[in-house]
């Protein structure tokens, strides 16, 4: 029984991983950019909800759409002022300007929010399911991120597959010169990217600080980097992928503290990490590419 | 007779000649320097190891590594380690700075290759998450590894202080506490000879015939695999070269300081030493040296925001990307620069 | 040409940098001749990134006590607080920066390791310093100008150990503790050392570190498992915050006791104060205290900054008056040197007995750390109430 009551912790850290890395994989397969900047957007968004929830006391529904609209907005102004002008640069140059971001946004929300923890309000209760005479406990908060997931990434995977901006979004992933030739707007298809990304941050955000309830301006980064490795672990740019890295991540963190030792949880993470990469280079569902003199 | 040499060589030697001089001019002025930027120019040596160090990987052999602080790490603790266990034996500190560096060097280049037999296998993306998961397996490590000395030698353990020292005995490394009470015996001649040695190894190594070799691969691997080159050897000569110098970068910058931890050495640090390579180019060694000393001094600089400080650094970064990488931006700076407009005239 | 432009844009700042560095040495040596009317007090403290809250609030005590005792004439301070991110790397950045400034006293640093690298530091410089809150043996180990306003960690894990042994509060002890942090990490090593002396059990001993510190499922499965009927929290109340959410949506309800780093956890914006019922810790501060002098601290810290003070920022007030009631013992005045003032602080602050927020009767031993009581408290209704 503490075995199942493990793995859903895993799933359920794993399930906010999976969406913080849902955004990092769509940003990084269409702008072939690492978003060092989306853990910051996240945290962004905790705390629109948090206001828009705590102080302005509108229905915690209205201040995930609020958290989402601003978010998306920020991701675009972002996009349009410090990635476009490097679209010709090197995705190195691109890296760093996207640090250069999230020490921007971490220390705005410092100013404007100050340093000290917010307790968040989770947006779907505190209720919880229990089963076998409560030996098995499910919180509302597990349910509800675990579905987010799983209707994001299928919704993602529809919208990529099936509509026109969603193709658009696929050619410029594959090349950016032929899809521009064949009438494809890439600056805007980049730009849709980037809005899709940041709402899916927000709702990250907001699912995150439900479950696990302290904001503070540096919330976000650390998910950030393990939503990365993640996406990574999936294979970076498959959107099946990230969800499957996410779960599997939060799932291997948990058993690692609760089996090996709390104290080397990290160790381990990334210790299995180096050796999926080293039996499956691409990551576990990623594309290899067979690279051609 | 006028000497002929070709252009790298006098990149190279321009280069010698602006780390002499700055050297020179600091030693001049020391006296009235402020002790803000005194205090300053080991760490700056450090980060300037650092980033020549990286630019070896990214800008030379054209990998992405996003774990060069953990080598930093593995140096620090091992050199300052050799250096305290040693401080009877050797009781003259510059000799004993020495040995530290070179006890740090020679760890980081080992824990370089071990690192780098799995890592090297992969490329891209893949590769640098590798390395940050190096990193961060490193830093985990020293969070949780003890170790001290008594009179039966060295005694290790891990998890716990389990190391149960005779009497008279030290703990060295105290698990998450780092290391404590280190006597502060790098000084900044010693961080000037240590960039030049790096700068000597690096310019040595890029203009052999491995160095060209390596950039051989960076531009294209399966070309130069096709003509014969043994790709993975030369990878891992530039990589463990690079690891190695980051060592003695971290001896240098911990023995600095009255203390160190691990969780200094964490990826914000790769980020940091990365983030000096991009702006001064890669490849551009003169550059990193710039880069790393302008962005060490730049936020000490901006004290004078006070709060703002940091959000003023990240504006400066940000902008300082942009007009260095983008076109438009960078031919409108141009037009102000001294150089086009006498070629505009001619 | 691109390199080019880039080594030029670069060599700019680094002049600029040059320029500014060398522009502001200029002003302290002018400074602290001719406005000698007021002591320069100083301290670095991580103002901005993950540690900011400790920073800003020792910085905001402390400007209160200034502001406070230049209003009543007498000895006049100047305060200046700079940011060290905690890091001891800027700490030491930091203090060099104030000293270029003019600092003659030193608030030393707010955390215990960045603290560690400029007590180094003053202690070379001759410059006498108290920090109101690094509470590592190490930061006041063979530094006789360096001195404590809080506990030291090793105080904390024992005097905590024997009070649950003495109240009998719990046979079955689990502990929490952060494994990349100093000050956990001492008090943890220290508790468990007394435990085993006074015959507690540990039952059960599990850490969270920077990385992962959100979800605590498993280190509270295992104490549950164990049995442990009172848990140990040596760690600062954001996470044990989580800590409590958690355990009440596992359904497990253990006695709680934490460490002076717990208090702050009841003025969370948004905390569910009926998650701490119950919950002990021992501190020398409390904000909900009768006493006149905190109600005053705590009705102008609420009007100036919106936020009830935590323990850092009376551990930062009472610094500053320790400070005033030691210059006023000694007569020292403002023109004199760093290095003097340093001598008269040793004399003074290792011979008076000084009264404050913090504390009553506190005293100081050669070492530099403070000998006060912490008091047991317990959370009831949302409001700390004394255990005696």
């Amino acid at each position: 029984m503490t075995f199942l009551n493990f793995l859903i912790s895993g799933i359920s850290l794993g399930s906010i991983y999976a969406i913080i890395a849902l955004g990092y994989t769509m940003v990084y397969g269409i702008a072939k950019m690492l978003n060092f900047a989306h853990g910051d957007v996240i945290m962004v968004g905790a705390y629109i909800c948090f206001y828009a929830v705590s102080r302005f006391s509108l229905p915690p529904l209205a201040g995930v759409v609020l958290a989402m609209l601003v978010c998306t907005v920020l991701g675009m102004l972002v996009e349009r002022l410090a990635y476009k002008p490097l679209r010709a640069a090197p995705s190195l140059a691109v890296l760093i300007t996207a640090i250069g971001v999230s020490y921007f946004l971490q220390n705005t929300a410092l100013l404007l929010w100050s340093s000290n923890p917010k307790v968040f309000p989770s947006v779907v209760g505190n209720g919880k399911i229990e089963m076998f005479g409560g030996q098995l406990t499910i919180s509302h908060v597990t349910i509800v991120t675990i579905a987010a997931c799983v209707i994001i990434m299928l919704a993602l995977t529809w919208f990529t597959g099936n509509t026109r901006m969603g193709k658009a979004m696929r050619a410029c992933s594959e090349d950016k010169g032929a899809a521009q030739l064949m009438g494809i707007n890439v600056n805007a298809t980049i730009s849709m990217t980037f809005a899709i990304g940041s709402g899916l941050a927000a709702i990250a955000g907001v699912l995150l600080c439900s479950a696990y309830p302290t904001l503070v301006p540096t919330t976000g980064s650390m998910p950030g980097i393990k939503a990365f490795t993640a996406a990574v672990f999936g294979g970076i740019g498959s959107i099946p992928g990230a969800l499957l890295g996410g779960l599997l991540l939060g799932v291997i963190e948990i058993f690692a503290k609760a089996y090996i030792s709390t104290q080397l949880s990290d160790a381990v993470v990334f210790a299995v990490l180096i050796v999926v990469l080293l039996v499956k280079p691409a990551g576990l569902l990623g594309k290899q590419i067979h690279e051609k003199v | 007779m006028k000497l002929k040499l070709n252009k790298t060589t006098r990149k190279n030697f321009a280069t010698y000649g602006v780390v002499i001089l700055a050297y020179v001019l600091l030693q001049v002025m020391k006296g009235s320097l402020s002790s803000s930027l005194k205090g300053m120019l080991v760490p700056i040596c450090a980060y300037v190891v650092m980033a020549i160090s990286l630019n070896l990987t990214v800008g030379i052999l054209g990998e992405l590594s996003l774990g060069h602080a953990g080598f930093m790490s593995v140096g620090a603790f091992t050199g300052v380690t050799a250096a305290i266990a040693l401080q009877n034996v050797i009781p003259a500190a510059p000799l004993r700075l020495a040995v530290g560096l070179a006890v740090g060097a020679a760890f980081a280049g080992i824990a370089g290759f071990l690192i780098g037999i799995p890592v090297l296998r992969l490329n891209g993306d893949y590769l640098a998450i590798v390395t940050l998961a190096f990193g961060e397996i490193i830093k985990s490590i020293f969070n949780n590894l003890y170790v001290g000395i008594d009179k039966n030698g060295m005694q290790f353990s891990l998890l716990s202080d389990k190391t149960n020292l005779a009497e008279g005995g030290k703990l060295i490394i105290e698990g998450p506490m780092g290391i404590g009470g280190i006597q502060k015996i790098s000084t900044f001649t010693a961080g000037f000879i240590l960039v030049m040695i790096t700068l000597i190894i690096v310019f040595n190594l890029v203009n052999s015939r491995a160095g060209r070799a390596i950039m051989a691969i960076r531009d294209n691997h399966i070309a130069a695999e096709s003509i014969g080159l043994h790709v993975t050897h030369y990878k891992m000569m530039a990589f463990v070269t690079s690891a190695a110098l980051a060592g003695a970068a971290g001896t240098l910058f911990a023995m600095n300081y009255s203390t160190i931890m691990a969780n200094k050495f964490d990826f914000n640090t790769s980020i940091l030493v990365l983030v000096f390579v991009v702006l001064g180019g890669q490849g551009n060694m003169l550059g990193s040296i710039v880069a790393a000393a302008a962005l060490t001094v730049l936020p000490e600089m901006l004290r004078t925001f006070a709060d703002y400080r940091m959000l003023v650094y990240a504006i400066v970064l940000i902008l300082v990307m942009l007009t260095t990488n983008n076109a438009t931006l960078r031919s409108w700076f141009s037009r102000f620069s001294l150089k086009n407009r006498e070629k505009e005239a001619a | 040409m691109k390199k080019k432009f880039a080594c030029l844009a670069m060599a700019m700042i680094m002049v600029l940098s040059l320029a500014a560095c060398g522009g502001k040495e200029e002003a302290p040596s002018s400074g602290s001749e001719s406005g000698a009317a007021a002591f320069m007090l100083g301290g670095t403290g991580p103002l901005t990134g993950g540690a900011a809250i400790y920073g800003n609030a020792a910085k905001n005590g402390a400007q209160i006590a200034v502001d406070e005792i230049n209003a009543m004439g007498g000895i006049q301070f100047e305060l200046k607080y700079e940011d060290d991110t905690h890091d001891p790397e800027k700490a030491v950045n930091a203090y060099n920066a104030l000293k270029d400034w003019g600092m003659q006293i030193s608030l030393g640093s707010v955390t215990s390791k960045p603290c560690e690298a400029t007590a180094a530091e003053t202690y070379a410089d001759r410059i006498f310093a108290l920090t109101p809150s690094a509470s590592s043996t190490a930061t006041t180990e063979g530094k006789d100008n360096m001195f404590q306003m809080c506990f030291m960690d090793p105080n904390q894990g024992s005097a905590s150990a024997q009070y649950i042994a003495d109240k009998t509060l719990g046979t079955k002890i689990a502990i929490i503790w952060k494994n990349d942090d100093v000050y956990s990490k001492g008090i943890h090593d220290t508790f468990t050392a007394k435990a085993a002396e006074l015959g507690l059990e540990i039952v059960s001993d599990t850490t969270f570190a920077d990385g992962n510190d959100t979800d605590f499922s498993v280190q509270l499965s295992d104490a549950q498992k164990a049995g442990a009927d009172l848990v140990f929290l040596p760690m600062y109340y954001q996470p044990a915050s989580l800590i409590f959410a958690q355990a009440s949506n596992m359904g497990y309800a253990p006695k709680w006791f934490g460490v002076d780093g717990m208090d702050g956890i009841l003025t969370m914006e948004g905390f569910d104060a009926a998650l701490a019922e119950g919950v002990m810790l021992l501190t020398p501060f409390n904000a909900d205290s009768d006493d006149e002098a905190t109600k005053a601290f705590v009705a102008e810290y609420q009007k100036r900054f919106n936020e009830i003070p935590n323990q850092f920022a009376a551990d930062g007030y009472d610094c500053v008056y320790a400070y005033k009631q030691a210059l006023e013992a000694a007569g020292a005045t403002p023109d004199m040197s760093a290095e003097e003032l340093c001598g008269l602080m040793i004399e003074q602050f290792t011979s008076m007995t000084f009264n404050g927020l913090t504390g009553d009767g506190m005293t100081w031993d050669a070492s530099g750390a403070v000998s006060k009581s912490p008091k047991g408290m317990v959370i009831e209704n949302g409001a700390y109430v004394g255990l005696d």
